[in-house]
């Protein structure tokens, strides 16, 4: 049972990996991902990890990848073309990864007697989470808070358009010469 | 139980589920229109059937035998997928709401009167609902036009802006109840009083709640992405047919989902008088009290969309960011400085 | 029950699938997708670890790495839009000058 369930979503998930790199429109890569990040929310209920499958639906498919899905809507992103550059990456990528991919296949493979997980192994219920995270883990979680916060003040002054901030510097220098002129008039 | 009894009572469950909330997506739509003719003064469907109850099975035949048109320019698989993918994300989400009590079905042994009651059920929802803002983005983009791609940015801007603080309200509450899982909320009520009375941080949460789940479902005062007069329709221009009807439905099982979860984090869920000792009028009892409360919020959502005028869009976000947000932030540190200090006051158990 | 490597073998293809993606596609936005895999892929190792060893830290790790992904998510689109408005495209063999 369990290693039915475990196929199942792990077919979806490698199938969805494996639709990421063949599609060649990045709102099929996007939405492939979205798939990915499902499957893996059902492999960590297979592990026990409740908690954290709901939040990797709410934070990984449900922000990031719709911040993902906007920005492909909002630059208006087309197919890709094949060019030079891909022809050489594509000669000198594949093999590279498929060495590499051996490689750790292999290690792991070396050390396959470590043992099995059972269903369910580890319930990670809320409140065992909110002990760990409150009390070991509190430096980390305070400093991941300020990382957010340093995220979103240089994503706004990125993603700004770097004209707006001169441009309100020339209005408003432009604005005083004129009010005095029109006020003495109309005193008159 | 054994595994098979179990798979049967769960089927016949969502089976019954998903039909009372298919008619009550139906009969909504009736409502509204019920309720918004009397405010305007006029009558609203009549003729078909006694008080126009049959208006609706009369809309679903118009939908099915409508021309669907299917533009030559458009993304084609996404353009039928978007659809269906609000509408699933819509109904899956009644999966966890519980509607009464535990009843006992004789030798085959109990059963709770939900589909499923997951310990972690108020971020299930949550979850949901952040998924269902795919298929309006999904929408607005494949239809390939201009006016449902700004329609379509401008309802998922609006909806993941007020999903931040959808959830940071619905935080106090779990504090006040020490679970996620939508039957010990419910049953955390009944040991004290209803959610909404603990004064004043309980009723700021409820406020803010409402209003985020308003934006969250695309309902005035926040409609303006599928508004007639401002975009031509939003990200459903370019939809006839049976795929408009299901980005109907979508919103409109959307607004039951947040009544139930209304009724149930602050109401009480199916907390009320049983007059009597009969066991199956205390079964069925929770659950005329639980419709009667949803009922209320329906009438409510219809209520507040034709009483007051939308917002324009940058006032809508600038709400959600620089009103909405503190205030449910600050409810929430307040919250869990009250029930850290006094624990015994606040606390059920 | 089942044996722990066959879910670090999974992580495996995912991080590898990440890998390959990040240096065959020409969009930026596509690698930076092939990013977010890589980090999935890890974080399923992370928790077939935890599970494995019954610790519960493992899942506590994931998610900082799923907060930090968060971040790098949205600066990263952020730098990707400046890039846009300025180079007028999205392939990453056009942006070749260090000079914007």
């Amino acid at each position: 049972m369990h290693l039915i369930l475990f196929l199942f979503f792990g077919g979806i998930c490698v199938a969805g990996a494996v639709n990421l790199l063949l599609q060649r429109h990045p709102i099929n890569s996007a939405l492939s991902l979205v798939v990915v990040m499902a499957s893996l929310a059902g492999e960590y209920l297979l592990l026990g990890a409740e908690f954290l499958s709901a939040i990797q639906v709410i934070v990984y498919a449900g922000a990031i990848m719709v911040l993902f899905i906007f920005t492909i809507m909002l630059l208006n992103a087309g197919e890709e073309e094949r060019s030079g550059g891909s022809h050489i990456a594509l000669l000198v990528g594949v093999p590279g990864v498929v060495i590499g991919s051996v490689l750790v296949a292999w290690v792991l493979l070396r050390h396959s007697d470590t043992g099995s997980v059972s269903m369910f192994a580890l319930p990670g219920y809320p409140h065992d989470i909110a002990q760990l995270l409150f009390h070991d883990f509190l430096l980390p979680f305070e400093v991941t808070s300020i990382l957010i916060l340093i995220a979103i003040m240089g994503a706004v002054v990125l993603a700004s358009k770097p004209e707006s901030i001169a441009e309100r510097h020339e209005e408003s220098e432009k604005k005083e010469v004129p009010e005095l002129v029109g006020a003495g008039r109309d005193r008159r | 139980m054994n595994i098979l009894t179990f798979a049967i009572i769960s089927i016949v469950k969502s089976v019954a589920v998903v039909f009372v909330l298919l008619t009550a997506v139906a009969y909504s739509v009736w409502l509204e229109r019920k309720v918004s003719a009397r405010i305007q003064n006029r009558w609203g469907p009549t003729k078909v059937g006694p008080f126009g109850l049959l208006q609706p099975l009369a809309d679903g035949i118009k939908f099915i035998f409508k021309e669907d048109l299917t533009q030559p320019y458009v993304y084609k698989t996404l353009y039928i997928a978007s659809p269906i993918i609000a509408v699933v994300f819509a109904i899956t989400a009644i999966s966890v709401i519980p509607f009464g009590g535990e009843i006992s079905l004789g030798p085959l042994g109990k059963t709770y009167l939900q589909i499923t009651d997951l310990n972690i059920g108020l971020l299930v929802v949550l979850g949901i609902t952040s998924m269902g803002v795919y298929g309006i983005a999904l929408a607005g983009w494949s239809s390939n036009s201009k006016y449902s791609l700004l329609g379509g940015l401008r309802a998922s801007a609006q909806m993941i802006s007020y999903e931040v603080s959808l959830g940071l309200s619905l935080i106090p509450v779990m504090i006040l109840a020490g679970s996620f899982s939508l039957r010990h909320i419910v049953e955390a009520q009944a040991h004290k009083h209803w959610n909404l009375f603990f004064f004043p941080l309980g009723t700021i949460a409820f406020f803010v709640y409402l209003i985020s789940a308003y934006a969250e479902t695309n309902r005035t005062p926040f409609d303006l992405p599928e508004a007639e007069s401002e975009l031509v329709a939003g990200y459903h221009t370019e939809y006839s047919a049976m795929k408009f009807a299901m980005f109907f439905m979508a919103e409109y099982a959307n607004m039951v989902t947040v009544a139930c979860l209304s009724t149930l984090l602050f109401f009480g869920g199916w907390n009320g008088p049983v007059f009597s000792d009969n066991a199956i009028i205390i079964a069925i009892m929770p659950v005329v009290w639980f419709c009667l409360k949803v009922f209320f919020f329906m009438f409510l959502y219809v209520w507040v969309r034709w009483t007051l005028p939308r917002f324009r869009y940058d006032q809508l976000m600038a709400f959600g960011w620089k009103f909405l947000l503190p205030v449910a932030i600050a409810n929430l540190v307040l919250t869990a400085l009250f029930v850290a200090l006094k624990p015994g006051v606040w606390l059920a158990n | 029950m089942i044996p722990l490597y066959y879910y670090l073998i999974l992580s495996g293809i995912l991080f590898v699938c990440g890998v390959l993606g990040f240096l065959i596609k020409r969009n930026i936005i596509t690698i930076f997708m092939s990013i977010e895999l890589m980090l999935n892929g890890v974080n399923l190792s992370f928790v077939a670890f935890a599970a494995h060893w019954h610790a519960l830290s493992g899942q506590i790790f994931v998610f900082f790495v799923m907060v930090v992904a968060a971040a790098e998510a949205a600066v990263g689109l952020a730098i990707i839009i400046a890039v846009y408005r300025t180079r007028e495209t999205l392939n990453v063999d056009q942006v070749n000058l260090l000079k914007l």
